[in-house]
């Protein structure tokens, strides 16, 4: 086991219809502090399972995920604390609708953090004027654009300090206009040395971004590498084949 | 014409003014809105209780990890299925009169009978309204709550219960608008509701379209006036997300 990773997979397995389905075979992978590691792969190979199962929102079938030291998936860990220290980043952006941004940012740090309100909410602006959304604080979801949406999303996670970031395809229901404001709050994240773990399809920001980049195809890792490796000169017949599809 | 008007006055006053007979009217309409009142309160107590046993099973069933919780919920929510089935199986009246003439046989107590009656018998509708609002809220909203370390409850109280209220106003409204006219049927039992304080003065003064007009007319005045305050509530409601 190396020591310097934050989160560790071992053996991960997930399967549907008793088995007959692999949606994860095997995976072992490790994260280090600050790393900002991308996770790419044909759709259906399992890249969103395997992110979404690091905080259990999907329940593996076997195998472990260690997170700071502290195997999740037993039954005995509180899940719901460690949770609180992994920011998750949805395709759908799942910003509360009934909530305006500032509650939106404030609920989870003042109920779980038992932070004061007054700390919140000076948190959150200071976190919505980085992200270039301070006079958006009293809108409603409904009353913002699809980029404008997942920014608050991404500070929405950020307001709980996380210690790690999982995002699950963050650009893929933008408009093309809006996938690069959306980037950017996702770049200066990784360059404050925020560690992080992303699917997405964005080629581009993952050659710029990403320490490490996972080729996952049929629920395996394929392939695993630094973005000049794996983009440049890939080893495995199936990444060259999915990276010739896509770019 | 003047005989037709002539006639009407002396038909009001027959049936309503002589031997203070507004009275089982007046008398009738409070038993009314007492039994629906109460009974309202019963079916939301155990509506919601239903519907926060019957939604966990739905969607947490597969992700339990403890085996005898597991056993236990399925268990909660087998019971829950057999007292819908029941509730919503057979008539309200037949419900109403075993419960009067069976179950509390040594009691005569019917306001209390019937409160009991009604409420568990609307219970089963609400909490199927209240289940289908809480299906319905997009499981992303779940997932967004659970990954910023909310528990399955705090999830649902400050997260999905609060947009699923919003959807399933119009129907709750409904049901008890149904629970309220649904009381007519008391007289079974001998209550003396406001259906059966009309039924007796026709059974008095042998003219039933006054009475029975009167009756009906004081049940839409409280409907339409009910239906109001919903509307209200829920433009009130709205306005929040716009």
């Amino acid at each position: 086991m190396n020591d310097n990773y934050l989160i560790e997979t071992k053996d991960l397995c997930k399967y549907y219809n008793d088995g007959k389905i692999k949606a994860l075979d095997n995976v072992n992978i490790g994260v280090e502090k600050g790393e900002v590691v991308v996770v790419i792969g044909p759709s259906g190979s399992g890249k969103s399972t395997f992110l979404r199962s690091l905080n259990l929102l999907e329940m593996p079938t076997s195998g472990k995920i260690i997170f700071e030291g502290h195997d999740i998936t037993n039954h005995k860990s509180n899940i719901n604390k460690h949770r609180q220290k992994m920011g998750m980043v949805f395709q759908h952006f799942n910003l509360f609708p009934h909530m305006n941004v500032l509650k939106n940012m404030t609920i989870a740090p003042i109920k779980l953090l038992k932070m004061s309100k007054q700390e919140a909410e000076e948190k959150a602006m200071d976190l919505l004027r980085r992200v270039g959304l301070a006079d958006r604080s009293n809108a409603y979801p409904s009353q913002l654009s699809g980029g404008q949406k997942q920014r608050v999303a991404i500070v929405r996670a950020l307001c709980m300090n996380p210690d790690v970031m999982l995002f699950d395809e963050p650009t893929s229901a933008l408009d093309p206009e809006m996938v690069g404001e959306v980037l950017d709050v996702m770049k200066n994240l990784a360059k404050e040395g925020m560690t992080m773990v992303c699917v997405t399809h964005e080629m581009g920001f993952a050659k710029e971004v990403g320490d490490r980049v996972i080729f996952m195809d049929e629920g395996m890792v394929g392939e695993v590498g630094t973005p000049d490796q794996i983009f440049s000169d890939p080893q495995n017949l199936r990444t060259k084949q999915f990276l010739q599809s896509v770019l | 014409m003047q005989e037709w008007f002539l006639d009407q006055k002396d038909k009001f006053y027959l049936n309503f003014i002589k031997d203070d007979r507004w009275r089982y009217l007046w008398d009738g309409l409070g038993v009314t809105l007492q039994i629906t009142f109460f009974a309202v309160l019963i079916g939301i107590a155990i509506g919601m209780v239903i519907a926060a046993i019957k939604s966990t099973h739905d969607k947490t069933i597969d992700s339990i990890r403890i085996k005898i919780l597991k056993y236990f919920l399925k268990f909660l929510n087998f019971l829950c299925n057999i007292y819908l089935t029941i509730i919503r199986g057979t008539p309200v009246v037949v419900q109403l009169m075993i419960a009067y003439y069976i179950i509390f046989q040594s009691s005569n107590n019917k306001v209390t009978i019937a409160i009991l009656a009604f409420g568990i018998n609307s219970g089963a509708y609400v909490a199927e309204i209240i289940r289908s609002g809480i299906m319905s809220i997009d499981a992303g909203q779940t997932e967004a709550g659970r990954s910023l370390g909310f528990n399955y409850i705090q999830t649902m109280f400050y997260i999905v219960i609060p947009q699923a209220f919003k959807n399933v106003l119009p129907a709750l409204a409904n049901e008890f608008i149904v629970l309220l006219k649904e009381t007519s049927v008391s007289g079974y039992i001998a209550l003396q509701d406001l259906t059966k304080g009309g039924d007796i003065i026709r059974g008095r003064t042998f003219d039933a379209f006054m009475p029975l007009f009167a009756v009906a007319v004081i049940y839409l005045i409280m409907v339409i006036f009910f239906t109001k305050l919903v509307n209200i509530l829920e433009r009130r409601l709205r306005k929040s997300e716009r």
